[in-house]
This record gives C-alpha cells, sequence and structure tokens, in this order.
C-alpha cells in the first residue's frame, strides 16, 4: 500500500467519498436481495437467505424477460457494431460532401426526447406489422446505440495516425490487412467502451420495449418497472442484481480483449 | 534502376511537385533535400505509391510502377514517425511483411532474426515499441523494411526527430549499411549537413521544382541557382548593377560577361582572405565555432561580410581589416551567370578576367 503513504489526506478522502457515494447504494441493493429479515434498529439483515431468489427465478414473468433482455440487447449492439464502427471508419478516414451533416444528425437525433421519437417510428412500424416483435424492437435499440457507436469510434480512429496504416500498406498488405491486422487492433479500447456503453444503454432501456415491444415483448426493465409499484424491496434488489449480471459479462468479456487500462483508455482517461 | 519521368502532383491550385525528373543507379543512395514544403516528402510518396501521381511516370528496372498501389510496388519505407505498432512486439512489427507475404513460419523467424542483427538491435524481438528509444525504434522501424528486401527504400526524415548526436550516429549506422546492402535508397531531409554526408547524389528541390541534381562537393562549389547557392552552406550576398559587364561591389570593381542589369554576387565566407587591397572594414564580432573562427566584418558602405579563418590568425573586434574574395559566384535572374575560382595571391580587381560559365 505505498500509494497511500504517498498519496495526500485530501485525495484520500475524496477517494473514500467518492467509493461510499457509488459502492454504498448498490451494496445496499445487494445486502437487500440476500435478506430475508432486516428491520431497524438493525445495522445488517437478521435473517440472510435465497428466499426471495427462489420465488424470482420461480416465476416465468421474470425468467422470459431476462431471456429477451439479454438477447435484445446482444443482437441489437453486435449488430449496431457491425453498421456502426466500418461507418466510423468512413467518418474518420474518408472525406466526402455532407460528412459533417451527417455526423451532426446522429447527436439532432438525441437531441429529440426518445419517446416522441419512438412514437413517430410506431406509427410506421404499425403499418409494417413490426409492433410487438423482436426485430421491431433489436432494430429501434440499434437506433438509440448509434450516437455512442459512431462517435467513440470515429475519435477514436481519426486519433491513429495515418502514417500506421500506410507503413502496413506499404509493406504488401492489402487494405482489408490492414484494417484488420492494424487499424481495428488499434481502436480496440475505444470500440470495446462504445461497445459497454452501447450494450448498458440498451439493456436498461425502456421507452423502445414498451412503445414497440409491449405487450409481445417483455424486457427486464419493464418488470423492474412494475415491481417498483409492489412493496416487497427484496423482489425488486433481486431483480437489481440479476440485470446486472449481464452488463458485468459484457465488462468481463471486455476484459478478456484488453488490459483495464485500455477500456479506461476508451472512455478517454 | 529506378527512373522517375515528369513527376507531378498538384494539391488544389497549386503544384506540390512540377516536372520531377530523376533517375537512381543500383546501389545509390539519393538525397531529396530541400526547405520545409518543398515538395520532396510529396515526391516520395509518390514512388512509394502512398500519394497518387497526377502526371508523369515512375519505372523501377524498367516496369512501370506509377499505376501500381503501394502494397504492390518494390519499394519500403521508413516513416519520419518510425509509425511502429504498439500492439505487436518488435518482432512482430518487423516480421509484419513477411508474413503478409506468407513465408513459412521458420523463414520469417529466420529473416527477423537477421534483420534484428543487421540493426544492432538483437535481444530486443520480444520488447514493445513503447519500451524503446527513439533511436531504436527507427532502427526498427529500418530493419521492418529491410526485412522485405526491397528495391528501393525510401526514407522519409527519419532522424529529424532524435538528438543531434544520436542523428550523426545512425547517419553513419546506414551510411555503412547502405553501402554494405548496396541499398537502393531515396533519402528525404531538410538538413544540408546530413545531405552532404549521406548522399552520393543530392537534389535540391525548391517549391516543388528541382533545381540541381549534383554531388555534395559540386552542389556546393557549383551552385547552379541563386537557391541552391543559398539553400547549402553560408555565403556572403550582394545584389549589384552591371553595366558594360563591369559593376561596382563594395567599392571594388568587378566584371562580369553578361547582359546589363541586376546581378546577384555570392562569396563563401571560406573565400574571404585578408589583405593589403580589398574591401575595407572594421571586424565587429568574432563567433568561435572551434576548429574555425567567424568573423563579422562591418564595411564603410554599411554591408556585413562573413569570414571564415582559421584560429591563428587571431581577429580582434574593432580592428580595422581589409579582404578580398578569391571565388565570386554571380547569378543573374535566379540562374548562374559567371564565377570563377582566382589564385588566391591575387588582388580582387583581377576578377575582371571573370568569364560566363552558363550564359
Amino acid at each position: 500500500m505505498s500509494f497511500l503513504r504517498r498519496a495526500p489526506l485530501g485525495g484520500i478522502l475524496l477517494l473514500s467519498v467518492m467509493a461510499v457515494l457509488m459502492v454504498g447504494p448498490i451494496l445496499t441493493v445487494v445486502v437487500w436481495a440476500f435478506a430475508e429479515k432486516w428491520r431497524y434498529p438493525n445495522l445488517l439483515p437478521t435473517v440472510w437467505g435465497l428466499k426471495y431468489w427462489y420465488v424470482m427465478l420461480g416465476r416465468d414473468t421474470v425468467i422470459n424477460p431476462i431471456v429477451t433482455s439479454i438477447a435484445l440487447t446482444t443482437v441489437a449492439t453486435s449488430l449496431a457494431a457491425l453498421i456502426c464502427w466500418p461507418a466510423a471508419y468512413a467518418f474518420a478516414r474518408l472525406r466526402f460532401p455532407g460528412r459533417q451533416v451527417f455526423l451532426f444528425s446522429f447527436v439532432a437525433a438525441q437531441a429529440v426526447p426518445k419517446f416522441a421519437l419512438f412514437v413517430s417510428i410506431a406509427v410506421v412500424f404499425l403499418r409494417l406489422d413490426l409492433i410487438g416483435t423482436f426485430w421491431g424492437v433489436v432494430f429501434v435499440q440499434m437506433l438509440s446505440a448509434m450516437l455512442v457507436m459512431i462517435w467513440i469510434p470515429a475519435a477514436a480512429f481519426r486519433g491513429i495516425p495515418p502514417a500506421l496504416e500506410e507503413a502496413g500498406f506499404d509493406l504488401g498488405a492489402s487494405r482489408l490487412r490492414v484494417f484488420l491486422l492494424i487499424t481495428l487492433p488499434q481502436a480496440m479500447p475505444a470500440l470495446a467502451a462504445s461497445y459497454v456503453l452501447a450494450y448498458v444503454g440498451i439493456l436498461f432501456e425502456v421507452d423502445s420495449a414498451l412503445l414497440i415491444g409491449a405487450p409481445q415483448i417483455t424486457t427486464m426493465p419493464l418488470v423492474l418497472l412494475s415491481s417498483a409499484s409492489q412493496v416487497i424491496v427484496q423482489e425488486a434488489a433481486v431483480l437489481c442484481v440479476m440485470i446486472w449480471v449481464p452488463c458485468f459479462a459484457v465488462l468481463l468479456l471486455t476484459r478478456r480483449f484488453m488490459s483495464s487500462k485500455g477500456i479506461a483508455q476508451g472512455f478517454g482517461a | 534502376m529506378l527512373n522517375v519521368t515528369q513527376l507531378t502532383k498538384i494539391f488544389g491550385q497549386t503544384k506540390a511537385v512540377s516536372d520531377a525528373t530523376f533517375e537512381v543507379g543500383l546501389g545509390e543512395l539519393i538525397c531529396l533535400l530541400g526547405p520545409s514544403g518543398c515538395g520532396k516528402s510529396t515526391l516520395l510518396r509518390m514512388i512509394a505509391g502512398l500519394t497518387p501521381a497526377d502526371g508523369g511516370q515512375i519505372a523501377i528496372d524498367g516496369q512501370d510502377m506509377t499505376a501500381r498501389q503501394a502494397n504492390r510496388r518494390p519499394t519500403a519505407m521508413v516513416f519520419q514517425s518510425h509509425a511502429l505498432w504498439n500492439h505487436m512486439s518488435v518482432a512482430q512489427n518487423v516480421s509484419f511483411g513477411l508474413r503478409v507475404q506468407g513465408l513459412p513460419k521458420a523463414v520469417i523467424a529466420d529473416k527477423v532474426a537477421a534483420a534484428l542483427t543487421l540493426v544492432g538491435l538483437d535481444g530486443f524481438a520480444k520488447r514493445r515499441p513503447t519500451e524503446l528509444s527513439g533511436g531504436q525504434a527507427q532502427r526498427v522501424a529500418l530493419a521492418r523494411c529491410l526485412v522485405v528486401e526491397p528495391k528501393v527504400l525510401l526514407m522519409d526524415e527519419p532522424f529529424s526527430a532524435l538528438d543531434a548526436h544520436l542523428r550523426a550516429n545512425l547517419r553513419e549506422e546506414l551510411k555503412s549499411l547502405q553501402r554494405r546492402l548496396q541499398l537502393t535508397t531515396i533519402f528525404v531531409t531538410h538538413d544540408q549537413e546530413e545531405a552532404m554526408e549521406l548522399a552520393d547524389r543530392i537534389v535540391v528541390m525548391h517549391a516543388g521544382v528541382i533545381e540541381q541534381i549534383g554531388p555534395p562537393g559540386e552542389l556546393y562549389l557549383n551552385p547552379q541557382t541563386l537557391t541552391v547557392a543559398r539553400f547549402i552552406g553560408q555565403m556572403n550576398e550582394a545584389t549589384v548593377t552591371l553595366c558594360g559587364g563591369r559593376a561596382d561591389w563594395l567599392g571594388q570593381p568587378v566584371s562580369i560577361a553578361a547582359p546589363d542589369g541586376l546581378v546577384t554576387l555570392l562569396c563563401r565566407p571560406e573565400d574571404m582572405h585578408p589583405g593589403s587591397a580589398g574591401i575595407p572594414g572594421r571586424i565587429a564580432r568574432v563567433i568561435d565555432l572551434g576548429p574555425m573562427l567567424r568573423v563579422s566584418v562591418a564595411t564603410a558602405e554599411g554591408a556585413t561580410l562573413t569570414w571564415l579563418c582559421s584560429r591563428d590568425v587571431n581577429p580582434q573586434p574593432g580592428a580595422a581589416i581589409r579582404l578580398r574574395a578569391t571565388r565570386l559566384l554571380a547569378f543573374h535572374d535566379g540562374r548562374r551567370i559567371g564565377g570563377r575560382r582566382i589564385g588566391t595571391a591575387q588582388p580582387l580587381m583581377e576578377l575582371r578576367q571573370m568569364e560566363s560559365v552558363t550564359p
């Protein structure tokens, strides 16, 4: 712990406050998820157990949305990546008419309240018979991932010196090979960061599922919303912990591709 | 070996390179020399195929390369920024060109090891580029090019980001390596000292145009244009009016066989000599360069002459002196019109006998 000895007191204090603020609420929820009895003035639950986990996992209305949510989010994020990353590369490297307008339009779409946007999409989807379908929701969720999936990678691609790509091209590699062997690995931390951001954003997204998916497609956040009206704290807590699991899984997966330092770099640290 | 014919590049309204024509022989090292923005890097990039040419031809070994993409040309380039890929190890960087060719692993391993030995980086194979010093990184970049055995090695100011001492060392190493391997090389630099030391021949560029091509000594002694004369080495410069083949340079008559008009006279500081006759002046400043002294002499007309003299002359600031030039170059309209070396014992007046070299 040599860094603690060298760190100024103010820094340690700030770090502690931040840790309490960030970890505190999460910890409370986690404790609630495993508490069978927890009444004031006890600092910790008096009875621990997995009772509410059995309750929740026993309900189809919980399990099905989990599966739906994970499937929806994974498909939507991956599809968005397939479309957006090459587009981001084009925005970063190529000069074409309307480039700025195009790039800006992604922000403009975010400036409009999403709910309004989804209502107008829902009108179109009604005609196309996409309301209440898996792919209808995937399409809408992809739209909301566009901004993160294009702006972050575009900035990352722009940050790669052209000489790095030219050196590969000069040594005999095709353009595609240069992209796969040089550009992509160089941009990987930022790409992973954009993937995580988009994944989490889509996973917790409520509006699109509500407007486009319901009632056939029910996602985790929708279940969470409806359970918020119920009084049983433990059930909501269990749901919360469950919904974190896929997020952590994605984070761990991206960690496999790079160091945590790389991810932090991707987020601009 | 390499033939460049009337190569042209236009960026918008400006001609970055216009009608560049030169040839490079097998095993020859050519320096493209010029101030920044003169088009030398653009010319190099066109030869590499990284910048498409707007006109002209590039041929290597008689084969037309003009339409080929960079990855299909037998050239390899070392970049100013070394452009190493920091997500790969040193060995992976060096082996890239061979892996792309799809050579067997064992062959690649041997060639990479040999290339690293060549640039003096044995035992660096597993390192990351981020763990290398600037000089080491540039050696890896060189090894990465050498390993694919290019017909022409292209170097774009590879040492300009390094400190002077290291730069001099790398220059010497590169020269001996280039001689040993008989590498046909084009080296871009804005540093005339670097060009003089490395090049078999120098191509001097200015504003997109090739001003002169020649061995370093030739460019120094017989610059054909004012731009070359000013860019390479130091010069005392004066503009005089030529009338009937005669002009007056700081009170000294000079005769040049050329049409009347404005003429620029140039004289190297080492071609100035003290004597009983010559331009009168007073020593204003003495700068100790180590092996030589650089002396600024203020003339009665208010001009300043630079004189390079040996240490044992021991000039004192404030002392009166007369300087004569033993060699003058004359330029009209930026082109060389005359110049002649005259015996060191003769006074300046005898420049009257100066002949026209290129009318």
